[in-house]
């Protein structure tokens, strides 16, 4: 097994706060990897130092092999590290189609054309619509993003996601505020993504992390707290020692 | 199956170059632009002010309709390309109005591209601030270097030379209004081809989510700062041809009047469809020759009344919109949850 990703004793201070504390991880590829820890342990603060929105006090991000730590956000994505929001970032006018249509044709390096008709390339069509009927969005491809139902803007926040080509992906809590009746069809997608793709996946509901993952690494106060396959961190004392005194304190 | 998936590939081919289709209306349009030059022979100076003007209000359109970038010194581009041409054409550099014209829109293109990196740096009031203030210091420089501009004299002694070298400027304005029509329809091809190319979707995309346009590779400010570049080859080329239509230009060309009256241009005829500016500018216009005809003082008051009411009305009616367009939604989904249950309630 290649790894894909390298996160090398990354850090982040913000002032006297330690929110990311000499993190070291390896994502191998066709990864299904989970990444867990009580609020505020900081996931998400690790998820934008992978991603460049923010950059780190020290430490290095490999990706395939490639340095990546200072690049700007938009690099990452086209050398194949994409993500999803926790909370949804759509465009609220446009539809699903020119959604997924934008980041294929981005992806392609079309973007700077501003003299073709859109959608004038059938390549990039047969595309747009593998993706959309792979996350069952044919059927409200044409509407607003705006006006459609929540667990339909989750699913198009994955396939504008996978419509990049990443080599790795990082979710962050896909199934959040889905609601019961429509979490089966996130969960289908997540598990159906493709195996050479390697999941990252940052979650709050223990369900989905094992019934996904198959290695997890537990972040706590920022430092990696813990590491191993779903049955070693399950049994993991020092891990229960903190997820249920955390609710102690809660 | 592949068939019904080359019928899918094709119907998005379809939706997706469909709003770059010309429609019916748009068709009409022009031809009753391009007829106002034989059916309101009396009129053309005011035609010619309004072409200028939608030309402009275009330019504020790329910006602010399709890419989100607010901009209250959109002026600072129209100046620089007015007295581009103004001074092309006075000590004779390039004596023929079209070329001039093109220099001039380069000229004023340049000074955009050189600007954009100070007006994509912060957020929107910080824009406002920015733009404003590149203005205001455009009109002071003007100002200061009197010896070149003339001052608060304006810019004498202009003198422009027969369209390519052919069709002198005539006294009605006939050659000017056909003119600067020509040029507003030939520069709005373009915006029009521009706003419905990749890259156009790509500032809507921006201006929708900036966030999640950076998430899926978009370089962000090198798109705006394209996008501003271009819209100020837009304002330049406005700005020169209010000059070579009128032999003269002033310190007003920088003012905020104007970039605010640009504003309200776009405010009268909406954003991000590229027609606003030109319907804008052409009630903008006439609302104010008709209202200065029977109040020259106060037609200013007018104007802003009848702002306060279009923002208003417009208010309310996209409200009430949402509304119906949610309600409907709900009534949909209660629907096919009673259809997932088999009709029962």
């Amino acid at each position: 097994m290649t790894v894909a990703l390298e996160i090398k004793s990354v850090e982040k201070r913000f002032g006297g706060l330690i929110a990311t504390n000499n993190v070291t991880m390896n994502l191998q590829r066709g990864a299904r990897h989970a990444l867990i820890g009580p609020n505020g342990a900081g996931k998400t603060t690790l998820v934008n130092l992978l991603t460049g929105v923010l950059q780190p006090s020290g430490g290095q991000i490999i990706l395939n092999g490639e340095d990546i730590t200072r690049l700007p956000v938009h690099t990452r994505v086209l050398r194949g590290l994409s993500r999803t929001f926790q909370i949804n970032q759509l465009y609220a006018d446009l539809s699903p189609l020119e959604t997924i249509g934008l980041a294929v044709s981005e992806r392609m390096r079309h973007g700077r054309d501003a003299w073709r008709v859109l959608g004038s390339r059938t390549e990039i069509n047969g595309e747009i619509y593998a993706t959309l009927e792979q996350f069952k969005l044919t059927d409200v491809m044409h509407e607003r993003t705006a006006t459609l139902p929540y667990g339909r803007q989750r699913m198009l926040e994955i396939a504008v996601a996978i419509a990049t080509k990443p080599s790795v992906l990082l979710l962050d809590e896909p199934a959040a505020g889905v609601p019961e009746s429509e979490r089966h069809d996130i969960l289908a997608a997540v598990a159906s993504l493709p195996d050479d793709v390697s999941v990252l996946l940052i979650e709050h509901d223990m369900d989905l992390v094992f019934t996904f993952a198959k290695y997890i690494s537990v972040l706590v106060n920022g430092t990696l707290f813990a590491e191993g396959t779903p049955d070693e961190v399950a049994n993991d004392p020092r891990v229960k020692a903190v997820y249920l005194g955390g609710l102690d304190h809660d | 199956m592949s068939e019904l998936v080359n019928e899918s590939v094709k119907e998005i081919r379809r939706d997706l170059t469909y709003l770059a289709h010309w429609r019916t209306w748009e068709y009409v349009f022009w031809i009753v632009a391009f007829a106002s030059i034989f059916v309101l022979p009396g009129h053309y100076l005011i035609l010619t002010e309004i072409a200028w003007l939608a030309l402009f209000a275009l330019s504020l359109d790329l910006l602010l309709g399709y890419a989100g970038v607010i901009s209250l010194g959109h002026a600072a581009y129209f100046g620089f390309g007015a007295y581009a041409a103004g001074l092309l054409a006075k000590h004779g550099i390039i004596a023929e109005p079209v070329l001039a014209l093109l220099a001039a829109g380069f000229a004023a293109m340049l000074l955009g591209f050189a600007t954009s990196f100070l007006v994509m740096r912060g957020s929107d009031l910080t824009r406002l601030m920015v733009t404003l203030g590149i203005s205001l210091v455009l009109r002071e420089l003007a100002n200061r270097y009197s010896n070149i501009t003339g001052g608060f004299d304006g810019l004498q002694g202009v003198i422009i030379n027969p369209l390519l070298g052919r069709f002198e400027f005539d006294i009605y304005g006939k050659v000017s209004y056909i003119y600067c029509l020509v040029v507003l329809f030939v520069m709005f091809l373009i915006a029009r081809r521009i706003v419905h190319s990749p890259f156009g979707l790509s500032l809507r995309a921006i201006r929708n989510n900036p966030l999640r346009a950076s998430a899926v590779g978009i370089p962000v400010n090198l798109r705006l700062i394209a996008i501003y570049t271009i819209a100020a080859f837009y304002a330049g080329v406005a700005g020169a041809l209010s000059t070579q239509t009128t032999a003269f230009t002033s310190l007003d060309v920088f003012s905020f009047d104007r970039s605010a009256d640009l504003l309200l241009v776009l405010i009268i005829g909406g954003t991000g469809y590229l027609y606003g500016g030109i319907i804008g500018a052409v009630l903008f216009k006439v609302l104010q020759d008709v209202i200065s005809s029977f109040t020259p003082q106060y037609w200013q008051f007018w104007i802003g009344l009848i702002l306060v009411l279009i923002v208003l009305a417009g208010r309310e009616r996209m409200s009430r919109w949402f509304d119906m367009t949610r309600r409907t939604a709900l009534v949909t989904l209660g629907l096919q949850r009673i259809l997932q249950r088999g009709g029962k309630l």
